[in-house]
């Protein structure tokens, strides 16, 4: 019951929201930030009552706050929502980076009501995909949320918007539908036609016909591969994210792309443990080649949001290099599966808080300038030593400097994977050097030298480098009445946004026991399923 | 005849209250004044809820076949009888806007209820003969119907599907006859027993022919050509109807003849199904990728549709999943595709996408009931088609044919291009504000507002009522498919 309401509050809000037409601006922003904040104090209040126990692990058994009701009957599908400590984490992570992003877009200008009743939607639509247990519910929240997020970027996203967000939709409705379609031959090979996860965790099925096995894996595999996005189904994702609002891209990048990812802990590991085995050796080739392309790809890009948005693909890599790690049982042991597997959850939770943090800090590039292009911005770090040192802290974070979340996660990785893959990992080391190499790169171009700001109406064109008489652009700020000559620093809200994201994000980096608590049961219990 | 007694009468009763609603529909019509005729629409809508109810209070009896087992009252015919009675009552209301104070409202008000009787039959029938008949009881009214307004668009609309009717019709009778060749009786139970030893020539021949009449009724290809012209040619709530009402029927007929007579021919009658389907659902999306008129991009959505269903026909014999998948899709698409031919109705002065959206500009709402229900034909959750969707892909899946769930996949995602095509503009001109507000008040001067409030407010209910029905359906599936459908 707790549960249901954790998850159905922001729909309540955003229900509320759409229904009272004559909310001031300021007002629906508050509705949202307090929705959020609420539904975040529950979940707290959650993760403070659970347990993980000691016999129970979680995935099919030991599960929380569980609720079932039937829904479809003729294909027993329910509503079967529980927590446990693979949901957990990203349960949390989802309440915080959408209070954040309430926070952030406190001043938003453009129709906020209904704004802030889109977010609410996919708030909903986020918890109700980790939290539930029946791959029909499942099905139905991971659709919603990219209803949600397609209105999101075609209604208040810039550029090319309209064109993003089609692309965003279709070709994520593509994976949704493989998906769907694997989840009907799930259905189908089981021995007691269910579509509940936990059922058939327990009772695996297809277990004996290893071609219809590998074949319903491909259909889930591509689904959630869609989703994540892994090379070579990630071309979706910078132009969605270059197009999209920054709390829709924080959201975006911070949890729906976790959709992807948890479904393969949640979904094809457990169910699927012998499919999994047979074809981990490809989960762990494709996560380090988007290790690797990500990396390089985002090297290469002269906008900082695009560069972003192609680490993202990195990070994601190594999510899936641990997990195919872990089903590579014939290599290695159980502890080393387990610590990759482990590690695999810490980067899902540590990637959405440093990406969703650098999302919003790119979203204040745009606020003060209107472009994302690295050589129309330079020596920020005077200016707005703030959000110098946001911007700073972030890309460390997120380049995997020890003392933050993020290299707990990919020292885990590493550590679990180099047993069973051992070439595989050792190529994965390099995509850090890469990283740290562009986010370097990034820190130098934007924040030291001359400062270079630029000014709404110039033409794009004009911006081929640092020029020497935009320094301080005063001679232009006469003629051109609403042009940014320097660079606002931080306001109160953007810093009431962003600080607390990376604060998180040091905290796990410090004291990882906070989550590995939760964590390290569940996963091995993964561990233990696709060893079966 | 002996055995014809009380209670096989009253098993028809449903049926019965439509031809009541319309003979006392087209008599009141005759002694009630001109600006009166609210009446007949009161009668017609009473006579609907009524069968419905009769039709429900039955539901959970046992199935029977009545009138020497030309008539089947089983689950299926249940719910056609359900599905198409509310139909045709809210329908009649959708086009009550266009139509009040037309010389000839009551008689369009009887078509309809004959119309749906038809479709009904059609369902219904245990027997080729019937067959043929609720066939044309489901085709003449309509004919009428498509051409009701009178202009040259409404014309060449009901020329197109006269003759396209009139030649499938021949064909049907030309396979029935090859049927009763084959095996020398009309009603399903001895055709099931004695087509697989019968000649194969003659089979192929009565198959392809019955089949072809179904289908012309259901709007599937090859035989969709009348589809986009007719819907394009008629008025919207006529377009409902016809692109609703006789493809339940027609649906529904062709699934039990796959699961009675045909079920054991030896020729592969669910492959040719199958491929029916695959090539409507394929043929419709592409067709519709480019269109502008709403009425045509919902005319070829209704073509794909019925390649959805014609799944679940093509594995009516095989599995058990194929009598509730059908009924759940049946009812999810009636209610859905009724909700988006009202949006297109709320704004009957808009004939493309973009006139569409300006002509909308400010009403939020509408737009948003809109999105529920063009998300709801593509089968987004948690949408009645949703639920429907997901029964016919499993039970699709479980008579093995998983390559058309394939197709079936990949068809969903290229109709959400079309959809959204109409979503996109639709959605980011409601927050457009001023700029819209001066074409809307465009549309007001020529009717007095009165009238104006008036035209377009039946369709809107309609569409709000066909989005929260929609969702209703689709998240309560629990609670009615367990009423429906007690396994």
């Amino acid at each position: 019951m707790l549960l249901t309401v954790v998850i159905f509050l922001p729909l309540l809000a955003a229900g509320v929201l759409l229904a009272v037409p004559r909310i001031p601006s300021r007002a629906a922003i508050g509705v949202w930030i307090a929705a959020s904040a609420v539904d975040l104090a529950l979940i707290g209040w959650m993760w403070w009552r659970f347990e993980p126990g000691e016999g129970a692990a979680g995935v099919v058994d030991g599960l929380a706050y569980e609720a079932d009701l039937q829904w479809i009957p003729t294909v027993d599908a329910g509503y079967h929502v529980g927590v446990d400590g693979l949901s957990l984490p990203l349960l949390a992570l989802t309440g915080v980076l959408f209070l954040a992003c309430g926070i952030y877009s406190l001043r938003e200008p453009d129709r906020p009501r209904i704004y802030a009743a889109l977010f609410l939607f996919l708030q909903t639509a986020c918890l109700g995909t980790f939290a539930s247990l029946d791959l029909i519910l499942f099905f139905v929240f991971f659709d919603l949320s990219i209803v949600g997020m397609y209105f999101v970027i075609a209604g208040w996203g810039h550029g090319n918007a309209r064109r993003s967000a089609l692309k965003f939709f279709l070709y994520t409705f593509i994976g949704s539908l493989a998906l769907l379609v694997g989840f009907i031959g799930l259905f189908l090979g089981s021995e007691e036609r269910t579509f509940d996860m936990v059922a058939l965790a327990a009772n695996p099925p297809l277990a004996d016909s290893p071609v219809a096995g590998g074949l319903v894996l491909l259909a889930i595999g591509l689904g959630l591969a869609v989703k994540t996005p892994l090379f070579p189904f990630h071309t979706w994702l910078p132009d969605a994210h270059t197009d999209a609002p920054a709390a829709g891209s924080a959201v975006l990048a911070g949890i729906l792309l976790k959709l992807g990812t948890y479904g393969f802990v949640r979904i094809a590991m457990p169910i699927l443990p012998e499919a999994w085995q047979r074809w981990a050796m490809v989960a762990v080739v494709v996560g380090v080649i988007s290790v690797l392309w990500g990396a390089f790809v985002a090297l290469a890009q002269t906008d900082v949001k695009r560069m972003i948005a192609y680490t993202s693909v990195n990070h994601m890599g190594y999510v899936l290099l641990g997990l195919g790690a872990a089903g590579l049982v014939a290599s290695a042991d159980e502890g080393a599966r387990t610590v990759a597997t482990v590690g695999a959850m810490y980067q899902m939770v540590s990637h959405g808080l440093l990406t969703g943090a650098l999302f919003l800090l790119s979203g204040v590039l745009w606020s003060r300038g209107h472009t994302y292009a690295f050589d129309r911005w330079g020596g920020l770090a005077r200016p707005a030593p703030v959000f110098a040192a946001c911007l700073a802290v972030a890309a460390f974070g997120s380049l995997g400097l020890p003392g933050f979340s993020g290299f707990i996660a990919e020292f885990q990785v590493f550590t679990g994977a180099l047993q069973a893959a051992p070439v595989a990992t050792v190529i994965a080391v390099l995509g850090i050097l890469v990283t740290a190499g562009l986010f370097l790169l990034a820190l130098q171009r934007l924040l030291t030298g001359d400062t270079v700001v630029p000014s709404e109406t110039e033409p794009d064109e004009m911006g081929g480098g640092p020029v020497p008489g935009r320094t301080d652009g005063g001679a232009v700020t006469a003629t051109l009445p609403r042009k940014a000559s320097r660079m606002a620093d931080l306001r109160g809200h953007e810093m009431a946004s962003i600080i607390p994201l990376l604060a998180l994000a040091l905290i796990l980096g410090l004291f990882p026991r906070v989550l590995l608590d939760v964590l390290e049961p569940a996963a091995m219990a993964v561990a233990e399923l696709v060893g079966r | 005849m002996t055995g014809m007694g009380d209670e096989r009468v009253l098993a028809l009763l449903p049926e019965l209250l439509l031809l009541f609603g319309a003979v006392g529909g087209l008599l009141l019509g005759l002694w009630t004044p001109q600006h009166r005729q609210w009446r007949v629409r009161l009668l017609v809508t009473v006579a609907c809820l009524a069968s419905a109810v009769a039709a429900a209070v039955a539901l959970p009896e046992p199935a029977e076949r009545v009138f020497e087992g030309t008539w089947v009252v089983d689950t299926t015919t249940g719910v056609v009888r359900i599905v198409v009675a509310l139909g045709v009552a809210v329908l009649v209301w959708l086009a009550s806007a266009s139509l009040g104070g037309h010389p000839r409202e009551t008689e369009a008000y009887v078509l309809m209820l004959l119309g749906g009787l038809g479709s009904i039959a059609l369902a219904a029938s245990g027997d080729l003969l019937l067959l043929v008949a609720g066939y044309l009881l489901a085709s003449v009214p309509l004919y009428a119907l498509a051409g009701f307004a009178k202009d040259s668009a409404g014309v060449e609309a009901t020329m197109k599907y006269y003759l396209m009717g009139a030649f499938v019709g021949v064909l049907l009778l030309v396979g029935v006859a090859a049927l009763v060749l084959a095996a020398g009786t009309t009603s399903y139970v001895d055709l099931a027993v004695l087509l697989p030893d019968a000649s194969p020539a003659l089979l192929a021949v009565g198959i392809l022919g019955v089949l072809a009449g179904v289908a012309f009724k259901a709007g599937a290809v090859p035989v969709h050509f009348w589809v986009p012209d007719v819907t394009a040619g008629t008025t919207p709530p006529m377009a409902a109807y016809i692109t609703t009402i006789p493809k339940i029927g027609a649906v529904a007929a062709a699934f039990r003849l796959l699961a009675e007579p045909f079920a054991g021919v030896p020729l592969d009658v669910p492959l040719l199904v199958a491929v029916i389907a695959a090539a409507s659902m394929t043929l419709g999306n592409l067709a519709a990728f480019n269109q502008t008129d709403v009425l045509r991009l919902l005319a070829y959505s209704t073509v794909s549709q019925v390649g959805y269903l014609f799944m679940v026909v093509a594995v009516a014999a095989r599995t058990g999943l194929a009598v509730p998948a059908l009924a759940i899709y049946l009812a999810g698409y009636a209610v859905t595709n009724i909700g988006a031919f009202a949006a297109v109705a709320a704004a009957p002065a808009a004939r493309t996408i973009t006139d569409w959206a300006t002509a909308v500009g400010r009403h939020r709402w509408l737009v948003v009931s809109l999105v529920v229900c063009l998300l709801g034909l593509v089968g987004t959750p948690p949408t009645a088609v949703f639920v429907g969707k997901l029964a016919v892909f499993v039970a699709a899946w479980d008579g093995g044919l998983a390559w058309l769930v394939v197709i079936a996949a990949i068809n969903t995602v290229a109709s959400l291009f079309y959809y959204l095509r109409w979503i996109a503009p639709a959605a980011t001109r409601v927050a457009a504000s001023e700029s819209t507000t001066a074409a809307a008040r465009r549309n007001g001067p020529g009717t007095s507002g009165e009238t104006a409030q008036r035209d377009v407010l039946e369709p809107i209910v309609v569409l709000h009522a066909a989005a929260v029905v929609s969702l209703l359906l689709g998240i309560g599936s629990g609670a009615w498919l367990t009423v429906v459908l007690p396994s």
